[in-house]
């Protein structure tokens, strides 16, 4: 069944989609979409670190993914600066790093445009088990964490009060982030893959009466979109990672505006938007 | 998930051995905490015991939250000790918790997050608050009034030894704010738990607190609700008039620099923390 370029594709968008859905839905609810974008842009510099390192570059990408991640966990202490400042010279610094160090290499050929925009085509049977083994272990410890996660993201302090250890959750969860980022950098590359965390999450907002639902949605959203995307990129001959963020794009539009359509024709709004008063 | 919580403050988990009555549920000894080069608190003690309920005032930013965070252990004090009986289970209701429109929750699903689950204890619990409507409304949903009400019933769901309360009564309309006062009380004699609220309602105070902390930055003076209310660092900190409304008998405010004068605890047993007996400057 892999034996085709496509099949091997759409089994890889999927599974990525899946594990990133619950992931997508708590940056989503803690604010830390920007958060999640610096990270995917430090991965050319992890790329680097596998060429320098000699290591597998999925490695050398989830290692500085982590380094970065606790790094920010650690700067974010600070009072100085404000943190979408931080975010801002950490994300574009590290990339210009990333880009800077790449030239350097002599003996390699780095394809920037893969790591940069992702090649979801080129996915091998190699990537397919690291998506699928590293994607399953994204979702069995998004699901162990889970309970702690939600009750820190509701109330830090009150979570605290009742014996939650928030940083040692808030921890794991920023590791989680890092490996899903690895993950995805193959299928979506660095620029657009937080756009795959957070849009099916948004999306899914609005159809869901409960943080489980939502996660659920989130990751059957974004299946929908990868297969989408990469249906129209054939049929169009337009490039797969963009296209996959447009289709995502597509159902959120028609989602919201949907039930914003509903609302005007039925004089009241749907569910949760009734939030917004 | 058990590795991410811990034990010794879990109600599923803790030891079964009750807690001494008499000795404190939870105490903070001499409190300093800094924040940048501002000394916030200024050695603060404050102490809860079994069927206690007392009442921490002062003005704004007088750093009532920040001891009660200290007390609980949600911020490290830059000196002082603080200290929990073994087991104390701590209930805790914070005073500003802003509904997240993203995340949709029911108030049955926020409440689970206490630790039990049962349907019964839940529905139970919301109803001796008053807010058993509420059950499965979206918490973006209800007003700031009926959200208090939820978070109180979240703490209770943990059948705390302490109840922490940080300003309980604000957005709760006249009638729930009597209901608080009578729940506070009840909490106290039926279940038998401490508690501390941060409170500027001066029922509250005077009505329902065996002991008063009055702080602004250090103690200004501590004890029964009464004594406190004619000390002269209480009036010169709320004014004359406030000062009124709560004591027995106006102190004359012109003597208040005369008698810089702690106020003594008059319950019986072992010296108050809190007390400071000698603040004449």
């Amino acid at each position: 069944m892999f034996d085709d370029f496509f099949a091997r594709a759409l089994a890889g968008g999927i599974g990525v989609a899946l594990a990133t859905g619950p992931l997508g839905c708590f940056m989503v609810w803690r604010r830390m979409a920007y958060f999640g974008d610096s990270i995917a842009h430090s991965a050319l510099l992890g790329v680097l670190l596998g060429v320098v390192l000699g290591i597998d570059l999925n490695g050398g990408i989830i290692l500085m993914c982590v380094a970065l991640a606790l790094l920010l966990l650690l700067l974010q202490q600070q009072r100085r600066l404000a943190t979408d400042t931080l975010l801002g010279i950490l994300a574009h610094g590290t990339l210009a790093l990333g880009l800077v160090g790449i030239s350097f290499l002599q003996s390699v050929r780095v394809d920037l445009m893969t790591y940069l925009f992702g090649d979801i085509l080129a996915i091998t049977g190699r990537d397919l088990i690291w998506i699928y083994g590293g994607g399953g272990a994204v979702l069995v410890a998004t699901a162990l964490i889970w309970r702690p996660l939600l009750a820190v993201t509701v109330h830090e302090e009150l979570a605290r009060a009742e014996g939650v250890r928030a940083g040692l959750v808030r921890i794991v969860f920023t590791l989680l982030i890092a490996l899903a980022v690895a993950i995805a950098m193959k299928i979506i590359g660095l620029i657009l893959i937080v756009s795959l965390l957070i849009i099916p999450a948004a999306t899914a907002r609005r159809l869901a009466r409960s943080p489980e639902q939502m996660a659920l949605l989130a990751s059957t959203i974004g299946a929908v979109a990868v297969a989408g995307g990469l249906h129209g990129s054939l049929a169009w001959d337009t490039p797969s990672g963009p296209s996959i963020v447009v289709a995502a794009l597509a159902l959120f539009t028609l989602c919201h505006g949907g039930a914003a359509l509903a609302s005007v024709f039925f004089g009241r709004v749907v569910d949760s938007a009734r939030a917004e008063h | 998930m058990s590795a991410l919580r811990d034990a010794s403050t879990d109600p599923l988990t803790r030891p079964p051995q009750d807690v001494v009555e008499g000795a404190p549920l939870a105490s903070a000894r001499d409190l300093v905490v800094r924040y940048g080069g501002r000394t916030v608190l200024d050695r603060v003690s404050i102490e809860v015991r079994r069927r206690e309920v007392v009442s921490l005032i002062g003005p704004n930013g007088a750093g009532k939250t920040t001891a009660v965070r200290a007390l609980l252990g949600l911020i490290k004090p830059d000196a002082g000790v603080v200290h929990h009986a073994p087991g104390v289970v701590v209930g805790y209701v914070p005073q500003r918790i802003e509904p997240q429109e993203l995340l949709p929750l029911t108030a049955r699903r926020f409440l689970a997050m206490a630790g039990r689950r049962a349907r019964a204890d839940i529905v139970a619990v919301l109803d001796e608050v008053g807010a058993a409507p509420l059950i499965d409304r979206q918490l973006s949903d209800v007003s700031g009034g009926e959200f208090r009400r939820v978070l109180l019933a979240r703490a209770l769901l943990r059948n705390p030894d302490l109840l922490v309360l940080d300003e309980p009564i604000q957005q709760v309309d006249f009638a729930g704010q009597f209901a608080m006062h009578q729940l506070i009380a009840r909490l106290r004699n039926r279940r038998g738990c401490g508690v501390l609220v941060i409170s500027h309602d001066l029922h509250l105070v005077l009505g329902a607190t065996d002991r008063v902390v009055c702080i602004n930055g250090h103690v200004c003076c501590a004890g029964e609700p009464e004594a406190v209310s004619r000390h002269p660092e209480y009036i010169s900190l709320f004014g004359p008039g406030v000062a009124a409304a709560l004591a027995v008998y106006t102190h004359d405010p012109a003597h208040r620099h005369d008698h810089p004068i702690a106020v003594a605890p008059v319950k019986d047993g072992s010296p108050d923390a809190g007390f400071e007996p000698d603040r004449a400057d």
